[in-house]
């Protein structure tokens, strides 16, 4: 089980860095009350506040401030992956029933923002909604709570989560941002209601919104955790262009934004702001994949594949990128900041990860040799999207370049690039894996193949590896299950070479320095409601 | 649709051929009467030889990353800096003026020939062909370009072959409005009648008649076109619409990086920029003076 | 005259059917499927389910000719359908950002009106001189800069110029509120935008001045009221304008209805949330419904402005009126 445990919160450091420009004054601040918050989303308005139904991080932005779950992430602690507190329970619950059952207390006296009550039986209702959609509504997070049965409320203070089998993916994907708690007579109504409309029962009510332009909300005077939140409200701007957000930052416009800048924009803030701007960074659990399309000849030949792998230098490479584009941390499938991940040790094991490039490279050209695929020329897929994808790309083509191959890449907007590779239309494609909670057995499934996770796009059948994930899902000892995932790892990236995980993401926030109290953390979906944000002016 | 090009006396076709001694003197009277004419020319001249010769100008090639100089600062040694890739500017502006010039070229002449020929024959024609062909036209111009490149770009793929065709399809019905007025003209004159009742075939009569007294506007048009189609290139660039990378082209080059870096690196926006702008004010100072040569209601007294 | 009007406003039916055809057409041609990019924005897995279900709300899963015809049916009752995107009507998506479009297209025009004219007679009335060649010269500069670079530019040079002499940089409001509750505030959202699409069309509109003039003075009837004695103040502005104005405004008509074009990329400079960027929005998402109507509505008054200007010329050119 994964549990809040000191020893494994401690092994967490290395990989993340929370940088704070400013030398904090102290390190008890005490928040003052007052003040509107105005920060910028950098998306534009989502299709529907229906945070079951969406998968876009500007749904969170805009609405998690309304709402209230069951479990979160530790606001005061969010680069932690093991740190889960209660939002809406008493107190994190021991599973009984040999791990299958969870028992949950929810706090007495919350009410949402129309004035009614909030029950157990409403938690249920929104999770069962999430798990078990009715016909006609859709669930984005279905898949992740295979291993739940059933959910019940036998008494108005009491949920129940029973599982099918046990497992340490579930705490995690139960904290997940996305599973707001709607009103049950609502979704009885309409399950549909809550896309079009919002009604929760967290820190701030809607204010208003205003059509593809801004969401703004006032402080709920009734909300339960004491003296939250400090702000007297806020107001989301929604600001698509980079250039824009910076120039709204440098002219206070507004306070910043809450997703991710790339380095030359912190480099460019940092020299003109100085100490008006705090600018924290972490590794984020978003990253690139690179898939090669194993119904194309050549690439259904494993030793094509492993060649592609190894001419990559991923530890040279990754700190010349870090400083154009909004990478950083090398790793392999699991991010790196998890108990689960490997250490640097194992990494360099793997194939595409040996520190010494040129035998790596020599590897790679014989390979390709015996492959008789020396000078291959494909075509890579890109998505029209600068950060990451296009700096990724560019360097990728330059890195298979030295062992003479001959790539040329295509670029295309989102619509068709999901189309070339549902439709298998493509050589090799730049995928992005982007995960909320840090929770890698969930977050592991992108690596398998198609007839068990359906949005795996390598046209690839691969048994043995599909048993070993399930060995590992249902394995219970931790020590035991970390060498599985080391055994899964090596089969993805080395042995088949499925997949190769480019440099994973890296976030840098801005926030002018008179914003207080957010904490960084590896998830953009994660911690945005604000009710622990205060303002020092 | 009303005329709004200036109106040009029909000249016939044996009053058009002089002799080769009046060319230079013609060339050299342009230059006195029409100093700014002759500045955009020597405008686009430049940029030209610029493009042509571009292999041999460009110190460093205009696609080889470089992560170890990444947006300086213009020096001796990269004349313009280099952008967040670490690609000499002077080379891709170098390089862009090839693209630029292929596109703008490849659009102006293709649209404007094509709407030459629709111009002519739908004045030639009339009655019902101009009726259709006028509606049709109409939907392509009022047709916006955004739609009509991503639709181009994203079923056949993006590249600089499909950027030219993308552009070129609102060209067609500019010019051939423009045409289809002054055929118009033409059309009521009574050589035409008189060529058709000797008996000349359709094809004869436009290719010989008509099209040579419309030449005036529709050459001064392509002067236009040129400009508007390496504009357009550079709007399709910037929402990610036109060429793609890592091909240098002054539009693409706008797009992205340039704006991420107009405040710490304003190198790379600035010059792409001047260069678009330069190339387009060269084109059109000429067509104007061009325009003004031509036509004698312009002519100063 | 009759004939004529009603001829005009006949043909301009097939040209919106031929429009509406055509990027019905265009839109299907594009491979891609809003609803996979819908839920699978966030990079997550797309539930195949939800995929369906998604299609069957917005029947996309209906035979193509039946959805044409829902559209051009639905286009003449004036009901635009439901966004794809966002599932709010396409009317209430529109309407939410008309006012800023319109007010920075209006700005831009009057901007342009009130500087283009007396400029482009100035112009003509000084052929050849400096100022000629300078006006010329800013005007050519002005149609061959890119809007979207002159907007970057623009709010960079704001910036700076306000740090160095205010010490705290400027830029005008990311967020937009309507005239009448804050017009300073509503003005400086306005004012940047509508100069960087304005400068394009003052310079059309000026070399469009100059040339009519030109024409205009050349004319007998102004040899003869120069000889006759006449001031030359009024000959132009009771002789030579009225008549040089027609094609003018005739361009404006015209370049008015370009104006919208150049709104898409000048919003997305500005981060205003007009119809432009919620056009390049709609066509990135392959939302048809959002889109069809979007082109629908700019074809519409690319046409109406173009029989706005064919009856305008009607009316006042004797020629045509009773020829």
């Amino acid at each position: 089980m994964i549990r809040t445990s000191g020893l494994a919160a401690a092994g967490l450091g290395t990989a993340l860095c929370v940088a704070a420009v400013v030398a904090p004054a102290a390190a008890v601040d005490t928040p003052k009350r007052g003040g509107i918050l105005t920060f910028m989303i950098p998306a534009d308005a989502p299709p529907s506040f229906d945070g079951h139904r969406e998968t876009t991080f500007a749904t969170v932005h805009s609405a998690a401030p309304f709402y209230s779950v069951l479990v979160r992430v530790n606001p005061d602690n969010p680069s932690s992956t093991t740190d889960f507190v209660c939002d809406l329970c008493t107190a994190m619950p021991t599973p009984t029933d040999d791990g299958k059952t969870y028992t949950f207390k929810i706090r007495q006296g919350v009410k949402f923002h129309d004035g009614t009550p909030l029950t157990a039986y409403d938690v249920a209702a929104s999770w069962e909604k999430i798990i078990h959609p009715t016909e006609g509504v859709s669930s984005a997070r279905e898949s992740y709570y295979v291993m739940v049965d059933k959910v019940e409320a036998p008494d108005p203070a009491t949920v129940v989560f029973r599982l099918k089998f046990a497992t340490g993916a579930f705490l995690p994907a139960l904290a997940d941002p996305f599973t707001w708690i709607y009103e049950k007579a609502m979704l009885d109504k309409d399950p549909r209601w809550y896309e079009k409309n919002i009604m929760g029962s967290g820190p701030f009510k809607l204010a208003g919104y205003e059509i593809g332009q801004s969401i703004k909300g006032v402080r709920n005077p009734d909300y339960y955790h004491p003296g939250q939140p400090y702000l007297d409200g806020f107001t989301a701007i929604y600001a698509p262009k980079q250039a824009v957000r910076i120039d709204a930052i440098r002219a206070d416009r507004a306070a910043g934004e809450f997703r991710g800048l790339p380095p030359s924009a912190r480099d460019q803030l940092q020299h003109e702001l100085g100490d008006k701007i705090v600018l924290q960074s972490s590794d984020w659990n978003c990253g690139n994949v690179i898939t090669p399309n194993h119904k194309k000849k050549p690439f259904d030949d494993v030793r094509v594949r492993r060649a592609l792998t190894l001419a990559i230098d991923q530890w040279h490479g990754a700190p010349a990128l870090a400083r154009i584009a909004n990478v950083k941390t090398v790793g392999g499938i699991v991010f790196p900041g998890s108990p689960l991940a490997a250490t640097k040790a194992e990494l360099e094991a793997l194939a595409g990860y040996w520190p010494d490039i040129e035998k790596s490279r020599a590897e790679a050209r014989r390979l390709l040799k015996e492959a008789g695929a020396e000078g291959l020329a494909f075509e890579l897929l890109n998505r029209n999207v600068d950060q990451p994808y296009k700096y990724v790309a560019t360097w990728l083509i330059d890195e298979w370049s030295k062992i003479g191959l001959r790539v040329t890449q295509r670029v295309v907007p989102t619509g068709p690039w999901y189309e070339a590779m549902r439709s298998g239309n493509f050589d090799v494609v730049v995928e992005a894996s982007c995960n909320s909670v840090v929770n890698p057995l969930l977050d592991v499934q992108k690596y398998l193949p198609h007839s068990v996770f359906t949005e795996n796009y390598g046209n690839y059948d691969d048994q043995p590896e599909i048993d070993l994930y399930q060995k590992m899902l249902h394995e219970t000892d931790s020590a035991k299950q970390r060498a599985l995932m080391r055994d899964f790892e090596k089969r993805v990236l080395d042995t088949e070479a499925h997949e190769m995980v480019m440099t994973y993401w890296n976030r840098i926030v801005p926030l002018r320095s008179y914003v207080k109290g957010w904490k960084i953390g590896p998830s953009h979906y994660v911690n945005q409601d604000l009710a622990n944000v205060w303002l020092d002016q | 649709m009303v005329d709004i090009a200036p109106r040009y006396a029909p000249v016939a076709v044996d009053d058009v051929a002089e002799g080769p001694r009046s060319w230079r003197a013609g060339v050299i009277g342009f230059c006195r009467r029409q100093p700014l004419g002759t500045v955009g020319l020597a405008v686009v001249l430049v940029m030209a030889v610029a493009g042509l010769s571009a292999e041999w100008i460009a110190p460093y090639s205009p696609t080889s990353n470089d992560f170890a100089a990444m947006t300086e600062p213009p020096s001796w040694a990269h004349l313009m800096g280099t952008d967040q890739f670490g690609r000499d500017l002077f080379s891709r502006i170098v390089f862009g003026a090839r693209t630029a010039l292929i596109v703008g070229f490849c659009c102006a002449i293709v649209g404007g020939v094509a709407g030459l020929v629709l111009g002519v024959a739908s004045a030639y024609f009339g009655g019902r062909i101009d009726l259709v062909l006028q509606r049709v036209l109409d939907v392509v111009m009022a047709f916006p370009l955004i739609i009509m490149a991503l639709a181009v770009i994203a079923i056949f793929g993006s590249g600089v072959f499909n950027v030219i065709v993308a552009i070129t399809i609102p060209l067609i019905p500019r010019c051939a409005r423009v045409v289809r007025s002054s055929a118009l003209a033409i059309r009521e004159m009574p050589y035409i009648d008189a060529a058709r009742a000797c008996g000349f075939g359709h094809t004869r009569i436009i290719l010989r008649h008509m099209v040579p007294n419309v030449l005036a506007p529709f050459l001064i048009m392509l002067t236009a076109f040129v400009g508007q189609a390496i504009l357009a290139e550079a709007s399709l660039s910037y929402l990610g619409l036109g060429v793609q990378e890592p091909t240098a082209a002054w539009g693409l080059m706008l797009q992205g990086g340039a704006e991420e870096y107009a405040s710490t690196a304003p190198w790379i926006a600035i010059f792409p920029g001047i260069a678009i702008a330069l190339t387009v004010f060269g084109f059109s100072l000429f067509g104007d003076a061009l325009r003004d040569a031509i036509d004698p209601k312009l002519r100063d007294r | 005259m009759y004939r004529y009007i009603v001829n005009r406003v006949l043909l301009v039916i097939p040209t919106l059917v031929g429009a509406a055809a055509l990027v019905f057409v265009l839109m299907r041609l594009i491979p891609g499927d809003i609803c996979v990019v819908r839920l699978g924005s966030g990079g997550a897995s797309v539930d195949p389910r939800a995929v369906a279900l998604c299609h069957a709300e917005h029947g996309l899963d209906r035979p193509l000719i039946l959805q044409f015809l829902d559209f051009v049916w639905g286009f003449f009752r004036l009901d635009f359908g439901v966004s794809m995107w966002s599932g709010k009507p396409v009317a209430e998506e529109i309407a939410a950002r008309l006012p800023i479009s319109l007010e920075i297209a209006v700005v831009a025009t009057v901007v342009a009106i009130l500087i283009a004219i007396p400029l482009g007679t100035i112009s003509a009335l000084k052929q050849n001189s400096w100022i000629d060649h300078v006006v010329r010269t800013a005007a050519i500069a002005g149609i061959a800069t890119p809007s979207f670079w002159l907007g970057i530019v623009s709010i960079l040079v704001v910036l700076d110029i306000s740090n160095a002499v205010f010490g705290a940089p400027w830029m005008p409001p990311i967020d937009y509120v309507p005239f009448w509750q804050d017009p300073l505030r509503n003005l400086s959202m306005v004012i940047l935008p509508a100069l960087t699409v304005g400068y394009r069309y003052s310079a059309v509109t000026m070399r469009m001045t100059r040339s009519a003039m030109l024409e205009v003075l050349r004319e007998d009837y102004i040899r003869t009221a120069r000889a006759k004695g006449l001031v030359e103040r009024l000959i132009i502005n009771r002789h030579a304008l009225k008549n040089a104005l027609l094609p003018v405004v005739t361009l404006i008509g015209i370049e008015f209805a370009f104006l919208i074009g150049g709104l898409v990329v000048t919003e997305q400079v500005f981060n205003v949330n007009g119809v432009g960027r919620l056009f390049v929005l709609a066509v990135q998402n392959q939302d048809y419904t959002l889109t069809q109507a979007l082109v629908m509505l700019t074809v519409a008054i690319f046409v109406l402005a173009n029989l706005a200007v064919d009856l305008l010329y009607a009316w006042l050119d004797p020629r045509i009126r009773f020829g």
